[in-house]
């Protein structure tokens, strides 16, 4: 069962402005599970998100050195398919971002622009994908209004349904609740444990306490480097290295 | 397949971003076809002559661009504080009320054609200077430097009140706190803040007036002479542009009178790039000084 | 009891207050200065021209020399006219635009682009005419001709185009574009249906205003387009026209026995078509501010 879906190695990062923010990272994320990244701001967790999706290549990105190996292939290859990886790998930001659509329009945008035409289908996949994020019940009957107007919690959920109608393999979610209350929080949270059995799930966490709520596995990130990795057990009850122990002990953060 | 049109499409938008240099090439390379006989042509110094006379092929442009300056400098001399000013009230003193009615009424005197304006300078502006100035005819550079004033006004106006605008509240706030009234910090902090702003509006404005034609057509008598002193304001002139837009529709195509008219037409586009050019510029710049002087 | 520095004091700052009102008032006159000609101008010109304006005036063709009867011809001239302006220049000029909000990097072919627009949103309107008479009217040999001046007006009006299309795309929120990648879509997708959609208003405010310039011009169609007598509407975009701009200009400095009514009238005319579009382009742009999501 702990069989990696993404192995990460030896990740390098340097922006136009100098900074690096990973220097030389092995990480796995392993398949259907709720893998963790967590540690204080400043650490890489981000910049590590957006090499995944490649979402990078648009960002001030100098150099990017490594692998990210997913089924044999490593996604920073220069010809891999952006477009159909981003499909594969769905990312969900830290602040709900709806596009000025309305919610059916907002889950529609990713199979129409795979291709998608067919109104059924379409459709089919808006209901079933809101079902899954169990946002159906809120919104069934308010699916051509403006997804403005729901609110900040049913907004992400609006966020993680458009992304599950592309029937991802892998969802990175970035700190997906900073901006949430704590009941629109625990929605999210129960949705992930029950969506790890689909999919394979990375989590940067808003907080320690999510993260060790969530993390079937774990690794600490500190400053552009990967402190500790191993299973959630692991790092938040029993942590080997000094800077573990005093980031999970509430030292600094 | 979805790719390709994909590829279709970014290429004609590609294409197109550039089209505007294409297009500006193309002015010049065709004023230059139908305008540099002039040179093999016309002597230069019949050309740089007082006397403007096609009919005995006397082609000296001097009176054109006297013409056209003398205009353009008394319209920004009136446009100036006026824009200026008007932006002020706009910016800094007026009521929100005030000015939800003011920016409309700006924006409408940028749209009337400068024909309007000519019409109205015919029929009611150069009657009254005549009256008013006891002169032979109404129909004098004063006269077109009243409308070209108003037809700058509003490019003075919107700029200034842009740049004031862009002054940080900072620089007011540390004044107000220094105990200095409102008009002191608008003429102390605002104003020299903004300065480049306005030079650029400035700029803009001469570009505009220089580059007008129908309006001054109408109101300037059209006659081509030299500035002779201070009576020369109330005296007609000829302006560059007036000269081309009256006398094309009776040149035959291919002749000197013809290639000469371009020529003009090469000395306003040389102009009103260097204008514009310079202007553009040296508004990219306070930016970086004005977070240099904050922090 | 007051020292004489208090007494200095509160002089001072009577001072610097008057000093401030009688400021104020001089900059409220020199404004009033500003609105009065622009209010007296329209006010006078609809007082004027009003008598002038009927059925007739707006649909029927001129007669005893412009004289007498309607200004059709130059109603539907200046239509053809700015239909051409617009056939041309908004399809280039979004196009640049776009390119320029989405697609082009900071370098030097970049820059050249954006001080060629600058340069032509700076040519004088009768460098645009000899320019249009050089290439449309005699190099292509199109002739004076709607076609020849709808091209020479499109290009004058392609730098605002390209300039509000540009700005209205990047006023949309720069996540949008984040999103619509990580969401599988290409560059152009994302475009296309969720940041060009959003900035529309900005754009068709744009090109009304562009329009609007368009329509009121005189020296680019003066030897490209317009023409004086036309005995019967044009009936192809070779054919010359009557524009109301060029035709306010013969009729106020070439006519001898011309009715002030009907110069007047036709001035309201234009002026009423201007300022409409300048009207319809406030209420664009209003409109879609309200009713922005973000």
């Amino acid at each position: 069962m702990a069989e990696p879906k993404i192995r990460i190695r030896g990740l390098y990062v340097r922006y136009k402005d100098g900074k690096e923010a990973l220097k030389g990272v092995d990480f796995d994320i392993i398949k259907n599970t709720v893998t963790v990244a967590f540690g204080p701001a400043g650490g890489g967790k981000s910049s590590m998100v957006r090499v995944l999706n490649r979402l990078i290549d648009i960002a001030d990105a100098e150099e990017i050195r490594g692998e990210i190996l997913m089924d044999g292939k490593n996604l920073l290859d220069e010809d891999v398919n952006v477009v159909e990886l981003r499909r594969r790998i769905g990312v969900v930001f830290s602040r709900p971002i709806p596009l000025p659509l309305t919610v059916a329009g907002n889950i529609r945008f990713g199979p129409e622009v795979a291709g998608e035409k067919d109104e059924q289908k379409l459709e089919e996949i808006v209901e079933q994908a809101l079902k899954e994020a169990v946002l159906w019940d809120e919104v069934y009957d308010r699916l051509d209004d403006p997804a403005y107007s729901l609110s900040g919690g049913q907004q992400q959920r609006l966020c993680l349904a458009r992304m599950l109608a592309l029937q991802p393999e892998v969802i990175v979610l970035d700190e997906p609740t900073s901006a949430l209350d704590p009941v629109s929080t625990t929605k999210i949270e129960e949705f992930l444990e029950k969506a790890k059995e689909r999919y394979t799930i990375l989590l940067v966490p808003h907080n320690q306490q999510q993260a060790a709520r969530m993390a079937d596995y774990a690794g600490f990130f500190l400053q552009g480097r990967m402190i500790e990795y191993g299973t959630g057990e692991q790092i938040f009850l029993n942590p080997k290295k000094k800077e573990t122990v005093d980031y999970v002990a509430g030292r600094f953060g | 397949m979805e790719k390709r049109s994909e590829r279709i499409v970014t290429s004609t938008i590609r294409i197109a971003g550039s089209s505007s240099i294409l297009f500006l090439m193309l002015i010049f390379i065709f004023l230059l076809r139908e305008g540099l006989p002039t040179i093999g042509e016309v002597p230069l110094e019949r050309l740089a002559g007082e006397r403007w006379y096609p009919i005995e092929d006397l082609y000296g442009i001097l009176p054109l661009i006297s013409g056209s300056l003398i205009v353009t400098v008394f319209s920004i001399l009136i446009a100036l504080p006026l824009g200026v000013g008007t932006a002020i009230y706009i910016g800094e003193i007026a009521p929100q009320s005030v000015k939800e009615v003011l920016k409309p009424m700006v924006e409408i005197l940028a749209g009337i054609p400068s024909v309007v304006l000519g019409f109205i300078g015919i029929l009611v502006l150069s009657p009254f200077l005549r009256r008013a100035f006891d002169l032979a005819t109404g129909l004098t550079a004063l006269s077109g430097a009243i409308l070209l004033a108003l037809i700058s006004i509003p490019t003075i106006a919107s700029i200034t009140e842009d740049a004031l605008y862009a002054v940080p509240s900072s620089y007011r706030y540390a004044a107000y706190a220094l105990g200095a009234t409102q008009w002191q910090t608008i003429w102390g902090v605002a104003i020299p803040a903004a300065r480049r702003g306005i030079l650029t509006a400035v700029m803009l404005g001469i570009g505009r007036s220089l580059g007008e034609t129908m309006a001054v057509m109408m109101v300037t008598g059209n006659a081509p002479t030299i500035f002779s002193g201070l009576g020369s304001f109330t005296a007609p002139v000829r302006t560059m542009t007036a000269t081309i837009a009256s006398e094309m529709g009776e040149v035959a195509t291919g002749s000197i009178h013809y290639h000469v008219l371009f020529f003009i037409g090469i000395l306003l586009f040389i102009f009103s790039l260097i204008i514009n050019i310079t202007s553009s510029t040296s508004t990219e710049r306070p930016r970086e000084e004005k977070a240099q002087v904050v922090s | 009891m007051n020292s004489l520095f208090e007494i200095g004091k509160r002089r001072r700052l009577v001072n610097r207050n008057t000093a401030q009102e009688i400021g104020f008032w001089g900059i409220r006159l020199i404004t009033l200065f500003t609105v009065l000609p622009i209010l007296g101008i329209v006010v006078y010109i609809v007082i004027k021209g009003s008598p002038a304006i009927s059925l007739e005036f707006l649909t029927q063709m001129p007669r005893d020399g412009m004289r007498a009867g309607g200004i059709l011809p130059a109603i539907t001239g200046t239509f053809y006219l700015m239909a051409g302006t617009a056939l041309f220049s908004i399809p280039l000029g979004i196009a640049a635009g776009i390119y320029l909000a989405e697609y082009a990097t900071d370098n030097a072919w970049t820059r050249a682009i954006r001080i060629a627009i600058i340069s032509l949103a700076g040519v004088p309107s009768v460098v645009y005419g000899l320019f249009g008479l050089g290439l449309f009217v005699l190099f292509f040999g199109f002739g004076i001709s709607i076609l020849s001046a709808s091209l020479t007006l499109s290009i004058m009006t392609l730098p605002v185009v390209i300039s509000t299309t540009e700005e209205a795309l990047r006023s949309v929120p720069y996540e949008f574009r984040v999103v619509g990648l990580s969401l599988g879509g290409t560059q152009w997708q994302t475009i296309r249906k969720v940041i060009l959609p959003e900035a529309m208003p900005g754009v068709v405010t744009g090109i009304i205003l562009g329009l609007e310039r368009a329509v009121g011009e005189t020296a680019p169609i003066l030897f490209t387009g317009a023409t004086f007598f036309l005995p019967r509407l044009p009936r192809s975009p070779l054919d010359a026209t009557m524009a109301l701009p060029y035709h306010i200009f013969v009729i106020s400095t070439q006519v001898p026995g011309m009715p002030i009514q009907i110069q007047y009238g036709t001035v309201l005319v234009l002026i009423a078509f201007v300022l409409g579009m300048n009207l319809i382009a406030s209420i664009i742009r209003s409109r879609a501010r309200a009713r922005r999501q973000w």
